[in-house]
């Protein structure tokens, strides 16, 4: 703790001189002293190419979901890893999310059922960019639902929002600053001489465009500085999966203890597209199961390694429609409508599948194919953004959308 | 009359201002010099030293009627030259699997379900990979391997430094002893930037570029990786500049589409029953009940053709995919052609777009489908908006779109006359379009190397640049292809890569490139005249001058803070 205040103290005076250190540092050196002031943090997890939320979490108590799925149906709970892991007697879980299961009984995971954006769009692009803009149906959004949830201040940290990977997310985008890292060692000029030379060109210039994403880049450059060239080790024997989910999350880990001012991070993983081959042998190994694995071990990587931490951090999953109720002709599922979401942490009223289950009986399908939606995605990610990161002006962050029905996922 | 047009003018800028956007800038035209240079930013991957003084003497009209006809312009020999050694590009699929087999042509190869590969070399490769198979199966240890950063990173930049340093024969059989399938996305990169650099058709190039990117496939999902050589080369290519109707369908045909979209495992639910396995497989295949996969029926319509809010239904989308019942591959994964397959078609009346196809068809039913989209107005209208948004701005006028939406359905969708319209138009060389557009990763690499004259001998180590830089070629997983947006590449991480990249390369240090920075004594001013085309600005020279005054100007370190500046970022 010690040594990473003053190598912070130090950087700043490296950086800026003595008593000109920006506010965003001061607060992020005042942070490292007392965790009191911390603020909260709230990472997204994008599952891009709509994930099978039915087989993530198992109706298991639901007769119907063995009949529409004669090949892809997770059995119900046995005890094996060839089954569902009870949940609630209803709800299972799939046996790749086992890792899971003991944030879920320390109260720290919470579920949200048929949950998904209202739009009937299918298509991937469209339901993506709706999830992202926190807008569905209104395409001529330009900002993502993220970016509006960080609150105006004074002095951001250039940090503030932080994307893991080459391209910012449309969820990110807009006036905030946000920036976007594939690794935070690489983020530098490599070659000293050119730094500074770059970053008056880019101060300078006349091209709006170029002159902004300029002027975020070295700032963030800057504060990455006082990262770089400590080794990261997680906490305890906690080993983060080699998955690029488990390295972007590793990375977001690092971030929020290095105290430079994170608020919101993004991170995404994809291939959940599961139109053939969904399963394998059996419905509980293959392309799915593989997936959700990687998926989960890298969650519970992370929870672990912040541990007390948790504290401060929300995160919170989710993917652009669910898949059909019924499996398709080639042991896979087709798009869909509603669909499920995780949400972590310490401020999470976990423990519990939240949300009300709409059937799957032929009638109580969505046009007669998919799970039918009973929460707005909006109502989760408002929650959140009301109670957790503390912005009230919710009506900001979901346009036309002024009052989100909060389910009761993070405790009050 | 005179009357009427002022009228219908003021209609016009009623109109213009209730869309409250502006679009006078459209209406300011380029300086003679301007335009030179804009049509060289756009038309090609950027200029290379003497390319504006050649259009000048040749007259900007005739070069652009000539890059719009490729076939009369004489190509640069390096780029035969190039091609030459990267084999699997002149390989039909059913060949690059048995050179370059996928590990389950292995397994089927030494199981004696498969004749081993007649060439010697291609052979030893073969039992090689078998071995490692086997190895990988008992062991089961390095199951999660590839995705590692640091130090596969590290692995990565030696690797390339050794490849880089063999002759590009040796280098081949080096990769493909390591791992056969790593040839292809290597050979296809590869050539994709030898003729991007060097070609001197260029805008056949660009096109190529668009229309792969349009009917997107994605080289790493199964059977893809030896589909998509002969994709480009068979599917795409020839039609760049011809009828769209006929790159729908060599697209729609095209094994690489009706994998990467599912489509070949798309069976009418209601003939699985009739049909009737037998052979091999007939247990298997009976245990995996098969129907109706909509996947390419959606983005057939929602981005090939009409665009998502081109006009159709959920109910549209049911009925096209019922249309395309049969249309399927022969054993993808051991490189099979298109077959239609009557037995699994539905044979029932449809309905698409309100136009009924009747009961009883067969493959004519696609065909029936890709005429009704190629000609349908929306189809006019979204892929004119595309070229648009990829060739004059992120927001092109809508009077342009109509100009060439117009030309598309006048044409009967021949895309040399849409392009025609859309360089002769007063839109495409207006102050409105001049540098509205920042590079993608590729134009932006591709344009680095031409601007400063680079050799280029192993072109891999570009590839893995413009990945990092958030364009991996050929390998966009989402059908919508990459988006031409300049919001799409403007964000601090590749910011950071873009100058990066332009340091090392002008510093001579990207593998496989060589760069001579130029002569010592050039003012700062010259080498920016020189890589850009035109005067830099004055922030960006200032601050090279600037920093320079302090240390030892070295002509890579300037032409590299020329490449990495905001003016090259734009085209």
């Amino acid at each position: 703790m010690t040594s990473r205040r003053l190598f912070l103290k130090s950087s700043a005076v490296a950086m800026f001189g003595v008593g000109s250190a920006p506010a965003w540092l001061s607060r992020a050196l005042y942070a490292a002293d007392s965790p009191s002031p911390r603020k909260k943090i709230l990472v997204a997890i994008f599952q891009r190419g709509a994930v099978d939320g039915l087989n993530m979490v198992v109706p298991f108590g639901e007769k119907r979901y063995y009949s529409l799925r004669p090949n892809l149906a997770i059995p119900r709970p046995d005890g094996t890893e060839n089954s569902a892991i009870d949940l609630d007697g209803f709800f299972g879980l799939h046996p790749a999310l086992a890792p899971l299961k003991p944030i879920y009984d320390a109260g720290h995971m919470a579920i949200v059922h048929a949950v998904g954006s209202p739009d009937p769009t299918r298509s991937h692009f469209d339901a993506q960019d709706y999830m992202e803009s926190g807008t569905p149906g209104r395409k001529a959004t330009s900002d993502g639902w993220l970016n509006r949830a960080l609150a105006p201040q004074e002095s951001p940290s250039p940090v503030r929002a932080v994307s893991l990977g080459t391209a910012l997310p449309r969820s990110m985008r807009g006036q905030n600053e946000a920036v976007a890292i594939a690794n935070l060692n690489d983020f530098q000029i490599k070659d000293t001489r050119g730094a500074g030379t770059f970053e008056s060109m880019y101060e300078n210039s006349l091209d709006q465009v170029l002159n902004g994403a300029g002027r975020e880049t070295f700032e963030a450059v800057k504060l990455m500085q006082s990262i770089q060239g400590q080794p990261y080790t997680p906490a305890g024997d906690v080993q983060y999966p080699n998955s690029p989910l488990g390295q972007s999350l590793m990375q977001i880990a690092r971030l929020i203890k290095s105290n430079v001012g994170l608020e919101v991070a993004f991170a995404e993983m994809g291939g959940w597209d599961t139109h053939f081959n969904e399963v394998g042998a059996r419905p509980t190994v293959g392309q799915l199961a593989n997936l959700l694995g990687q998926f989960g071990s890298a969650l519970a990587a992370f929870y672990q390694d912040l541990g007390d931490r948790m504290a401060d951090v929300s995160v919170i999953t989710m993917s652009e429609f669910g898949r059909t109720a019924r499996e398709n002709g080639s042991r896979g599922t087709d798009h869909g409508h509603a669909n499920v979401m995780f949400a972590f942490g310490g401020g999470i009223r976990g423990g519990k599948v939240h949300g009300q289950w709409p059937g799957l009986e032929q009638e109580q399908l969505y046009e007669q194919r998919d799970l039918q939606l009973t929460t707005d995605f909006r109502d989760v990610l408002g929650e959140l953004v009301v109670r957790h990161l503390g912005n009230s002006q919710v009506a900001s962050v979901f346009p036309g959308y002024e009052l989100p029905k909060f389910r009761g996922i993070v405790a009050g | 009359m005179k009357k009427f047009g002022i009228t219908l003018t003021l209609i016009a800028a009623a109109v213009l201002a209730a869309y409250s956007t502006d679009y006078s800038q459209f209406e300011r035209p380029l300086s003679d010099d301007q335009k030179i240079l804009h049509a060289l930013n756009r038309l090609t991957f950027g200029p290379r030293p003497g390319d504006v003084e050649a259009v000048q003497k040749m007259g900007l009209k005739k070069w652009m009627d000539q890059q719009l006809h490729p076939e009369r312009i004489v190509e640069n020999p390096l780029v035969a030259e190039r091609l030459k050694p990267l084999e699997s590009l002149h390989m039909s699929p059913a060949e690059i699997a048995t050179n370059y087999p996928p590990p389950q042509v292995v397994r089927a190869m030494t199981s004696g379900l498969l004749p081993l590969p007649k060439d010697q070399e291609a052979r030893q490769r073969v039992e090689l990979q078998a071995q490692r198979l086997r190895a990988k199966q008992d062991g089961k240890a390095d199951g999660q391997g590839k995705q590692g950063k640091g130090a596969d990173a590290l692995q990565q930049a030696m690797r390339q430094q050794v490849l880089a340093a063999s002759d590009p024969v040796e280098r081949r059989k080096l990769v493909a002893d390591n791992a056969p399938q790593q040839v292809l996305p290597y050979d296809l990169n590869e050539a994709k930037l030898y003729r991007a650099i060097y070609s001197n058709r260029q805008l056949e190039e660009q096109m190529v570029d668009f229309w792969f990117n349009h009917f997107n496939v994605f080289l790493d999902k199964g059977a893809d990786r030896i589909l998509t050589s002969s994709y480009e080369r068979e599917a795409i290519r020839p039609h760049v500049f011809g009828k769209f109707r006929d790159l729908l369908e060599a697209t729609a045909e095209s094994p690489a589409m009706l994998f990467y979209l599912d489509n070949w495992q798309s069976v009418s639910p209601d003939r699985i029953q009739e049909g009737g396995r037998r052979g091999l497989f007939a247990k298997q295949k009976a245990k995996q009940a098969r129907g109706l996969n909509e996947n390419y029926a959606r983005e057939l319509m929602e981005l090939h053709t009409l665009g998502v809010d081109g006009g159709y239904t959920q109910n549209d989308i049911v009925e096209v995919a019922r249309c395309f019942t049969g249309w399927s591959i022969n054993q993808p994964n051991r490189g099979g052609e298109f077959i239609y397959n009557d037995r699994v078609h539905d044979k029932g009346e449809k309905i698409v777009l309100g136009v009924k196809i009747p009961a009883g068809g067969g493959k004519e039913d696609a065909e029936k489908v890709l005429d009704i989209l190629a000609r349908h107005p929306s189809t006019a209208r979204f892929i004119s908006t595309k070229l648009a948004k990829k060739f004059v701005a992120d927001d092109p006028p809508p009077a342009l779109i109509e100009q060439m939406a117009k030309t598309f359905r006048d044409t009967n969708g021949d895309i040399r006359a849409v392009m025609s319209t859309m360089v002769d138009s007063k839109e495409f060389f207006s102050e409105g379009a001049f540098r509205a557009k920042v590079k993608t990763p590729l134009e932006l690499i591709v344009s680095a190397a031409r601007a400063t004259g680079a050799q280029v001998d192993f072109a891999v180590p570009l590839a893995t640049q413009i990945a990092q830089l958030g364009e991996p070629l050929y390998r966009k997983v989402e059908p919508t292809g990459y988006s031409s947006a300049n919001s799409e590449w403007v964000n601090s991480a590749a910011l950071l890569a873009r100058m990066n990249f332009a340091l090392a390369l002008a510093g001579d240090r990207v593998p496989g490139v060589r760069v001579d920075a130029g002569a010592p004594d050039n003012s700062v001013a010259t080498v920016a005249r020189q890589l850009l085309f035109r005067e830099p600005t004055q922030q960006t020279l200032d601050s090279i001058e600037k920093a320079l005054a302090q240390k030892e100007p070295t002509p890579a370190l300037v032409a590299g803070l020329v490449l990495g500046s905001p003016d090259f970022q734009r085209r």
